[in-house]
């Protein structure tokens, strides 16, 4: 298949859907914090009474209704590509995406378009209670959807609970619980939708500080201020917790990721942690498969075999390890998996001949010798890697996974930092003397944006090649369509998404600039 | 249940009459699922394998043959 495939198409594929998921991941983050936040909000108006925190409220829920709207469907088009530029991807996936995907659908039909209009319609005509549960329901139910999708992913990261269908090429669900209950997906659900949180937090911060900055309603975006930094603090120091849980899992399930969000080429017993560098043009030899050098680094001794394994001695495998091998360490070399892959293959292929000419014998035997859970586990587990011609080709892109994951994990403790400072001024009642404070508060609105759409950089461009990992690389996935046409759809996209981008900052400026509402 | 459905009905009803930014957004929410419903799925976004094939073994075999040639 290698031979034959045009990498112009899958470049162009890869460029499609890596616009529309971060395009689309600038709306999510906000919705899924900010309507807990809102849901705070009211509920102190419904426990107190206090008919501020009833503006405060509004003047929120406006905004996120603002961002929900314009970002609602768009996540849609990313279904659209997987039937026209990824169709055997499609196909292999088979019926794993089908229940979270339908569950996230009604959920989100149900959950957040019947409450979210009670949210935006109720005031004053359902009771405080019912429209503080719809409320609550909103920001549960928006959380939930992000859930499935985000388990749908995590399979890809770490497929689970299935098994694969020699005579229709899908796989099948055996165990949903597995797929959702996978260490991957709770770990990526928590850690995205706390990502939200935070961003939210940082949102309703910086917003905040621009009333302060301006004199405008000070007492009540002080207590904005509280809710966000106390929610965001809280959050920020879970993120970090569970970040390390995450880099946890990568090292396991996907140390080749691990080994680029390091740039480690060599393992290392006591492996040290690069908290800095600047990957260079230079290269290193072909020993080490010519990659960039790093420069200019400064480090943690220790620190990432700590992080990924928490023992400081432990060794942790770099990408010459990954590729050649280490017997001692039992980490296969990459011609021993591509050898499995294409032994699974070509069984695969017998199988497939021998059901077309109704060789009933020959179909059975292969059948039985293809789903021995023992083939399953030590040859077609490496599936995957019958396609793989060039060791570059399971190597991610090592600046983009290296920048990506550094700048994360710096905004990530700076977040932490902003909020610590915020509640300590709130506290010390001196917020609206520090007019520094303030202006960085504001600055920092794009921030966690950039943190947020990073941490997706190294998610998915660090486990390149795989569209599922071992199993499936991209350049098996596409469709065999005109590179034209893909090229064509990204700009449509890029235009559609600008337009929406524009219109709701051009929204969202004109409604903070009107601040909250008279009673 | 009838007065049910009626008083829904008229809760979304008065709900719109009275929206003032949200008349905006939804003009932007129906523009942009007329873009990506009525211009992008039905011309650019067709589906690869159930544009060409009729039954699901065709595109069984189909996909069995991309991945073992």
């Amino acid at each position: 298949m290698n031979e034959i495939v045009d990498m112009g198409l899958v470049n162009w594929s890869r460029a499609q859907f890596a616009l529309t998921a971060m395009y689309h991941w600038l709306f999510v983050p906000l919705t899924l914090g900010l309507s807990f936040i809102v849901a705070f909000m009211e509920s102190i108006y419904v426990k107190t009474g206090n008919e501020e925190w009833k503006r405060m409220t509004k003047f929120w829920m406006t905004l996120f209704g603002i961002n929900f709207a314009i970002g609602v469907a768009t996540g849609i088009i990313l279904e659209f590509q997987f039937g026209t530029n990824w169709s055997n991807y499609s196909w292999f996936v088979g019926d794993i995406f089908g229940a979270p995907l339908a569950i996230e659908g009604i959920m989100a039909f149900f959950l957040e378009s019947t409450f979210i209009a009670v949210m935006f319609f109720g005031w004053n005509k359902v009771s405080k209670e019912f429209h503080l549960l719809s409320t609550w329901l909103v920001a549960f139910g928006s959380n939930i959807s992000a859930l499935w999708i985000l388990v749908a992913n995590a399979w890809m990261q770490y497929p689970a609970g299935m098994h694969f269908n020699p005579d229709t090429a899908r796989n099948e669900m055996i165990n949903f619980w597995d797929v959702l209950f996978s260490p991957v997906a709770i770990n990526k659900f928590l850690h995205t939708v706390s990502s939200g949180f935070v961003l939210a937090s940082v949102f309703v911060l910086g917003i905040s500080a621009w009333f302060l900055l301006h004199k405008r309603e000070v007492a009540l975006f002080k207590k904005s201020m509280l809710v966000a930094s106390i929610f965001g603090l809280v959050t920020s120091i879970f993120i970090i917790i569970n970040g390390d849980s995450s880099a946890k899992l990568i090292a396991r399930y996907q140390p080749m990721k691990f080994a680029a969000m390091e740039a480690l080429y060599e393992g290392q017993s006591g492996a040290d942690l690069k908290v800095f560098g600047i990957v260079s043009t230079e290269k290193h030899d072909s020993s080490l498969f010519n990659l960039p050098k790093v420069k200019y680094t400064v480090e943690i001794p220790k620190a990432l075999s700590l992080l990924a394994l928490n023992n400081a001695n432990s060794f942790i495998p770099g990408i010459k390890e990954l590729i050649h091998g280490d017997s001692v360490r039992n980490i296969l070399p990459l011609q021993e998996k591509i050898r499995r892959g294409t032994l699974a293959r070509e069984k695969l292929a017998a199988l497939h001949n021998a059901r077309a000419n109704k060789d009933t014998a020959t179909y059975l035997t292969l059948k039985g010798e293809f789903m021995d859970p023992a083939f399953q586990k030590n040859y077609f587990a490496y599936f995957g890697y019958s396609f793989i011609k060039d060791p570059h080709q399971i190597i991610p892109h090592i600046s983009l996974t290296f920048y990506s994951f550094h700048i994360m994990v710096g905004l990530g403790f700076f977040f932490v930092i902003l909020f610590i400072l915020a509640l300590w001024y709130l506290f010390s009642q001196t917020i609206d003397q520090k007019k520094k404070f303030l202006w960085l508060a504001l600055l920092s609105i794009p921030l966690p944006y950039i943190a947020s759409e990073a941490g997706w950089i190294v998610a998915e461009v660090g486990r390149q090649p795989w569209t599922i990992q071992d199993y499936l690389p991209t350049f098996a996935s596409i469709s065999k369509i005109d590179s034209s046409s893909v090229q064509i759809t990204l700009f449509l996209f890029a235009i559609l998404f600008t337009g929406l981008l524009i219109a709701e900052i051009k929204i969202m400026i004109k409604q903070i600039k009107m601040g909250p509402k008279d009673h | 249940m009838f007065n049910f459905v009626r008083k829904i009905f008229w809760f979304y009803v008065d709900g719109f009459r009275s929206m003032t930014v949200g008349r905006k957004l939804w003009i932007i929410i129906l523009i942009k699922l007329f873009i990506m419903f009525g211009i992008l799925k039905l011309f650019f976004f067709k589906d690869y394998l159930g544009s060409r094939f009729s039954s699901d073994e065709e595109k069984a075999t189909y996909v069995i043959k991309e991945l073992t040639k």
